[in-house]
């Protein structure tokens, strides 16, 4: 199989690696040669952060590109923008829209891009957005949107349910599980 | 069993199999998670030193003691242990030694860029460079045998995409190394001049034999190719970006072991193709080894000196198709990195730009106090640079200088380079100001404990160094501790040491607002009836405060309520969000 590239993207702190652990773990056990690629140190404090997780027969690369991307799945609405040159013609975007201002649109210096779902659309990109912030309080916690989004992202995978609950089940503190399997099903049925 | 591993986590999992038993570091990024993870096991004696050189003589002296051992450290973490890394090199060692380090092309947490390899050819030691995460874990049990069979120190040098990226791996259990008995023999380990001229040309044999080595290893391994026009030579995470671009159709020499080159295997491989293209990143060291065999590799003049590579640059360098991505016509704001909602830093931060103070910066999360609005801090060099600087800085300007410069230096950054720099002031008598920013824990690696929290890395009680007696007793007369949170406090103390006759060192004291032991208050929100809309409030560049319809607003959700912004405010617009009773 042709190696599939999913990129997590987010703004620091925003809880992206407990994604890409779940996915590495998803994958792994499907019997994939897996890659997930991270971020760590000073880009971490409320920077544009990536994560790529890379699958296949056989995976070299630990990176995604320009134009590899099958997947980004994005915490922040302007970070979707933001790496919408990663994505390969055809690509999936599954977005969470809520907005997070970087410095220069808190500064005034500059303003926060409108209808950005819109415009990429009509630049010629599926674009599956959903207010996952108001998915997660509503399962339980604003920390669970990288679940809900897991549970969006699930849509596109030709995989059991049972195989994410177990990875789910595999890196999730059991007592928050009722709480991420309460977001996952938010996610996916929304 | 099979695991999904960091590159990092594999390191220390080819460490502890090979029954590595006691490890010193100092946390850097990427190299951090090295010794997290070392930690976790509890047959390895485990510490954060105050810095690199220390950590490296703890690891040095544990394998006189007859135990394996490890120290890690990002690429500039060598520069601090360079000192024993070369006579080392001479002494050699009883039970084996690794030192990882970690070099950052591209620099996503780092102040330079530079190639740790030539480290590896200056020291005269051999350096293995694992390409993904099953690499790191066999090289570190590698590493170890190498070192007691040629009786050195062995680099394992990894880089940011293989530190921190995650692959497959096997693991195994751990094994027990043969017994090394300490003995005396003052020939090999005191380095007096009559001692070491004794020594070098063991070194020097030493690397012939590691020649010999590398011309015969499986770390350097030729991959079958079947076009013979480009013969590549490669290592690290490039090799990956070479495997991936062009999968088996060029022959490869994936090179593990970096220092020494092999010469006969390089010679033979490059006869057996057309054309020989060297892909490496940063400097040309791999290439300028082929150039000495009298080799033309295409090497720099193809890639680029600066930054990491791709698949993309190598498919693109290499005439390889490479498609587009998807593109949207507009212009994104940036995200730069920024200090946190309720950073302590913030307010020291604030007091130092308004009282116009020339800062002399240093080496951690604070750094981010150079960028707008805030923009206060003129330079950051290393560690330890702020606290030896200012005083050059002041000798070099006299009095104008001394009432209006600081430096600002954090309490793990202190204890690693500061001291030293802090002794000169009350030595050679500058009157220079010397802020330590004490947040209680070594911040932008990710929370390491550091020899002023009071606690070791696997958060046990320790010992713990107090910083107003220690700058006492260095003979400052003038110490004095605030809080950063209260602006009024902050401007009177830097207004008074600035003016005072005397050094003085200011702590400015607050744990870091992403400690879990932190207690918060509740979030404050605007009072829109009160605001003005004077932008007073946007002038510490909190990414929780922005401005809606010509009012301040407060994320609650990043809020942590520290309370800076209401005391700038003109008109107390900013309220608690507690409820009342």
């Amino acid at each position: 199989m042709e190696t599939k590239n999913i990129m997590i993207v987010g703004v620091g702190g925003q809880g992206s690696l407990l994604a890409s652990k779940l996915l590495g773990r998803l994958l792994m056990e499907q019997g994939y040669d897996v890659k997930v690629s991270e971020v760590h140190g000073m880009s971490q404090r409320g920077g544009s952060v990536v994560t790529y997780v890379r699958y296949g027969d056989r995976v070299a690369s630990p990176v995604i590109d320009r134009g590899e991307a099958d997947f980004i799945v994005s915490f922040e609405l302007l970070e979707a923008a933001r790496w919408i040159s990663f994505l390969k013609p055809g690509g999936q975007i599954v977005t969470s829209t809520q907005q997070i201002d970087p410095m220069p649109v808190i500064t005034g210096a500059m303003a926060y891009p409108e209808n950005l779902v819109e415009k990429m659309k009509a630049a010629g990109v599926k674009v599956d957005a959903l207010d996952c912030l108001a998915l997660a309080k509503q399962a339980g916690s604003s920390k669970a949107v990288n679940i809900v989004l897991m549970g969006r992202l699930s849509h596109y995978f030709d995989l059991p349910e049972d195989a994410w609950m177990q990875a789910m089940e595999a890196i999730v503190p059991a007592k928050f599980l009722e709480l991420n399997k309460k977001a996952f099903a938010l996610g996916k049925n929304a | 069993m099979k695991n999904l591993m960091l590159g990092n986590a594999a390191a220390a999992r080819g460490l502890y199999e090979a029954g590595c038993a006691v490890v010193s570091s100092y946390p850097g990024t990427p190299s951090t998670e090295i010794t997290e993870e070392l930690a976790k096991y509890d047959e390895v004696y485990c510490e954060w030193a105050p810095n690199e050189k220390v950590a490296m003589e703890v690891a040095f002296g544990a394998s006189l003691a007859g135990k394996r051992s490890f120290c890690g450290m990002k690429h500039v973490g060598l520069n601090v242990a360079a000192d024993p890394l070369f006579t080392i090199s001479y002494t050699g060692v009883n039970a084996g030694m690794v030192i990882a380090v970690a070099d950052d092309p591209g620099m996503h947490s780092s102040q330079n860029e530079q190639d740790s390899r030539h480290y590896a050819k200056a020291a005269k030691l051999p350096m293995l460079e694992p390409s993904d995460s099953r690499d790191a874990l066999t090289f570190a049990k590698q590493a170890y045998a190498l070192s007691e069979a040629f009786d050195c120190p062995v680099f394992l040098k990894m880089c940011t995409r293989v530190a921190h990226s995650q692959s497959l791996v096997e693991t195994s259990d751990r094994i027990t190394p043969p017994e090394k008995p300490y003995e005396k023999n003052i020939a090999k380990y005191v380095m007096m001049p009559g001692n070491a001229i004794r020594r070098h040309p063991i070194v020097e044999e030493r690397t012939r034999k590691l020649v010999a080595f590398a011309e015969e290893t499986d770390l350097n391994r030729i991959e079958a190719g079947a076009d013979h026009s480009i013969g590549i030579i490669t290592s690290s995470t490039s090799y990956q970006y070479v495997k991936e671009v062009c999968g088996d159709k060029y022959p490869v020499l994936k090179l593990g072991m970096v220092w020494p080159l092999p010469e006969k295997k390089i010679r033979d491989f490059a006869a057996s193709v057309e054309k020989l293209i060297v892909v490496e990143e940063l400097d040309p060291f791999i290439e300028e080894h082929c150039r000495n065999l009298g080799l033309n590799p295409v090497g720099k003049e193809l890639f680029p000196l600066l930054g990491e590579l791709s698949q993309t640059i190598v498919a693109e360098k290499l005439g390889m198709p490479h498609e587009a991505g998807a593109k949207l016509d507009e212009t994104i704001p940036a995200r730069p990195p920024v200090m946190c909602a309720g950073c302590p830093h913030r307010g020291l931060f604030y007091t130092l730009n308004r009282n116009k103070c020339t800062v002399l910066g240093d080496i951690g999360c604070y750094t981010l106090g150079a960028v707008a609005p805030l923009a206060a801090i003129e330079m950051t060099a290393c560690m330890g640079a702020s606290v030896s600087a200012i005083h050059g800085f002041n000798k070099a300007r006299g009095a104008e200088s001394e009432h209006k410069t600081v430096a600002v230096i954090g309490d793990s950054t202190f204890m690693h380079s500061g001291m030293t720099g802090l002794a000169n002031i009350a030595y050679n008598q500058s009157n220079s100001t010397v802020i330590i920013l004490d947040n209680s824990i070594t911040g932008m690696t990710g929370h390491q404990q550091n020899p002023t929290t009071g606690y070791n890395i696997k958060g046990d009680p320790a010992g713990k160094i107090d910083l107003e007696s220690l700058c006492r007793a260095m003979g400052f007369n003038r110490v004095r501790v605030v809080d950063p949170y209260d602006l009024k406090q902050c401007d009177e103390a830097v207004k008074e040491e600035l003016k005072a006759d005397e050094p003085s060192v200011i702590i400015s004291r607050r744990p870091c607002a992403l400690l879990k032991y932190v207690k918060h208050k509740a979030p404050l929100r605007v009072n829109a009836d009160k605001c003005i809309g004077c932008k007073s409030c946007m002038r510490i560049g909190c990414p929780a405060i922005s401005m809606k319809n010509g009012k301040a607003r407060v994320d609650e959700t990043l809020c942590v309520g520290c309370g800076i912004c209401g005391q700038l405010c003109p008109k107390d617009a900013f309220e608690s969000t507690e409820k009342e009773g």
